[in-house]
């Protein structure tokens, strides 16, 4: 199942999705004696929605941190686009074009929904340095541009109301959606994102569903995403990868993952007699 | 009009041309402060620096000579020609960039997250570092630096405000340089904050000042940008040192100025740029006009102390200053 292809892939719901995009090998993640992953391979699929889930503690978080380059995993190789990806920065990774949002927002509390959202374009920008301190006719250009991709993407989230709101004036489920759209501003080949869901009430997590399936849909952005939320994760991902302790313990469809008896015990608690 | 009003008139008009320079050197305090949260110690010798470093060039000092000189037995002291200003300024400013990687090299790649206290001390150590290496490079006497600013009073401003007064009124004595720095400031100001508003590396610095993880999360080079601040902060301590140095000469008193900045930060807030000036301007009109007035009736020399306590009175009633991000900290 998790074997590097090429070809696509039919998902249960009869949606085809594309080749692998990135494929993680055998990755160990160690902190001094403290094990966060063991040994954990598996692939991603051009315009899939991935989930991880897994309990508290079980090493999600750090596995998005080795994909975004937050952390560089002691044992193993990560494959992006056919290729072994070399140890890089985080920034570098991002200049790859693969973008994250955080478990607990990570936003720049100080500037507006717009120069928040603009700063995820940093990567797409071209113009030096030079051009910019004295904003010459490209750089003017370029500005323009971008800002007309920033204001698509305002609409699309629905946030044109607070567009030049400082973000650490909004309210929690509108500086996730903000964060989403900074990450979307990247136009990224892989989008992380870090439990987009957590802390949410029922009416927030309804629109956080819609715009995650949305950018799917609209973009083909491939999305890879940790959520704790069950039932919001059988109803959005395309495939599911189980951990536990640091282990992947399932791999698969959500039907076939929700029937498996590890993943029922790990989430349940089993007896040991 | 009363003269006695007048003479008020020019001690303020004096004391915003002072404030200026004051403001200055907030500014290199302010762009590190916001990118960064050091409070960076070594800006009033990063101005020294500069302008010790403008002058060698202009003037064809050898560097080292001294050590050189002692170490060969030979006396050599001048290259033996005269740099054009304008080349020695961009050389300087070269120079200034240089000393801005050297400093990410050395020392914050060596110190990323560790407490704002310990990078404050690491800048008390830079600050002696480049005030020897200055007084190594370049010798410490008193030095002269002309690159072409006018100077002396106005005699238009004299002349033309000259009308307001009586016979023994002649107008007020403002300097020349004293309305270039001012002017030299205004336009530092609006580029500086047209940069961090509209720009890309500008709003890059932002980002960083607000949060390191989600800088680096879009892309941004935290190296490159710490490189570049402390390079904008370089070029901003030579205007002020070229300003300090047309004024009264370039000597090693003019690191002290950097205390004076402390006040000017105090009232118009660590953070924001336009604060830096207004803090200046208050502070400069206020130990002049203080002077005047109470002054003489005290025995003199408020200028040495009024900033300060001017600053202790914000503290009390506005600690965050005129312009600074009020800080709510939930319970």
């Amino acid at each position: 199942m998790t074997m590097a292809s090429a070809e696509p892939y039919v998902t249960e719901d009869g949606r085809t999705i594309g080749g692998v995009v990135m494929e993680l090998k055998n990755i160990t993640l160690r902190f001094g004696g403290v094990v966060a992953i063991k040994d954990i391979s598996f692939d991603i699929r051009e315009g899939e929605i991935r989930a991880i889930i897994g309990p508290n503690g079980a090493g999600k978080s750090s596995m998005l941190n080795v994909i975004s380059g937050f952390y560089t995993p002691t044992e193993g190789e990560v494959w992006f686009e056919g290729k072994p990806r070399p140890k890089m920065r985080p920034y570098q990774v991002a200049q790859q074009g693969i973008a994250r949002t955080f478990q607990n927002i990570a936003l720049f509390s100080g500037m507006s929904t717009l120069d928040n959202i603009m700063t995820g374009r940093i990567t797409r920008m071209r113009t030096g340095l030079f051009s910019q301190a004295l904003w010459m006719g490209k750089a003017e250009r370029e500005e323009t541009e971008h800002r007309a991709a920033v204001e698509k993407i305002i609409d699309f989230l629905e946030i044109q109301h607070i567009r030049k709101t400082p973000v650490g004036r909004l309210p929690y489920g509108l500086q996730k959606r903000v964060e989403l759209g900074r990450a979307l501003a990247a136009e990224p080949r892989l989008l992380l994102l870090d439990e987009p869901m957590a802390g949410m009430n029922v009416e927030e997590k309804e629109d956080m569903s819609r715009f995650i399936l949305d950018v799917n849909d609209e973009f083909g952005t491939t999305i890879v995403l940790i959520e704790h939320d069950m039932g919001v994760v059988m109803d959005l991902s395309d495939r599911v990868v189980v951990m536990d302790y640091g282990k992947k313990i399932g791999d698969g469809p959500p039907t076939e993952v929700r029937n498996n008896k590890e993943v029922i015990d790990a989430y349940l608690g089993v007896s040991h007699d | 009009m009363p003269d006695q009003f007048l003479y008020a008139v020019e001690v303020m008009i004096n004391g915003l041309m002072a404030g200026v320079l004051y403001a200055l050197v907030a500014l290199g305090f302010v762009l590190i402060f916001k990118a960064s949260g050091i409070f960076n110690y070594a800006q009033g010798v990063l101005a020294l620096f500069a302008a010790l470093t403008l002058v060698g060039l202009q003037k064809g000092q050898i560097p080292f000579a001294h050590l050189i000189n002692a170490a060969f037995g030979t006396k050599v002291h001048y290259f033996g020609w005269t740099m054009p200003t304008f080349l020695a300024i961009a050389l300087t400013i070269v120079v200034m960039i240089l000393l801005a990687i050297a400093i990410e090299r050395f020392i914050l790649k060596h110190l990323v997250n560790q407490e704002p206290i310990i990078l404050f001390m690491a800048t008390i150590g830079l600050a002696y570092f480049l005030e020897g290496l200055g007084d190594v490079m370049w010798g410490a006497d008193v030095k002269t630096l002309d690159v072409g600013l006018p100077q002396g009073a106005s005699e238009w401003v004299e002349e033309a405000s000259a009308v307001l007064g009586g016979d023994g009124f002649y107008g007020f004595f403002i300097d020349k340089l004293d309305i270039v720095a001012a002017l030299v400031a205004a336009v530092l100001v609006i580029t500086l904050t047209i940069f961090s508003q509209y720009s890309k590396q500008g709003r890059a610095l932002r980002a960083v000042a607000d949060d390191h993880q989600a800088a680096l999360s879009v892309g941004i080079s935290l190296r490159f940008i710490w490189v570049l601040v402390w390079s904008i902060a370089g070029i901003v301590a030579l205007v002020a040192g070229i300003m300090w140095g047309a004024k009264s000469g370039v000597q090693f008193s003019l690191s002290l100025i950097a205390l004076k900045a402390l006040p000017v930060l105090m009232l118009g807030g660590f953070t924001s740029i336009p604060g830096a000036i207004v803090g200046g301007l208050i502070i400069g009109v206020g130990e002049k006009l203080f002077e005047f007035t109470i002054g003489s009736m005290i025995g003199g020399a408020t200028e040495n102390w009024f900033a300060y306590v001017l600053a202790l009175v914000f503290l009390v009633f506005r600690p965050q200053g005129l312009f600074g991000e009020k800080i709510i900290e939930r319970v």
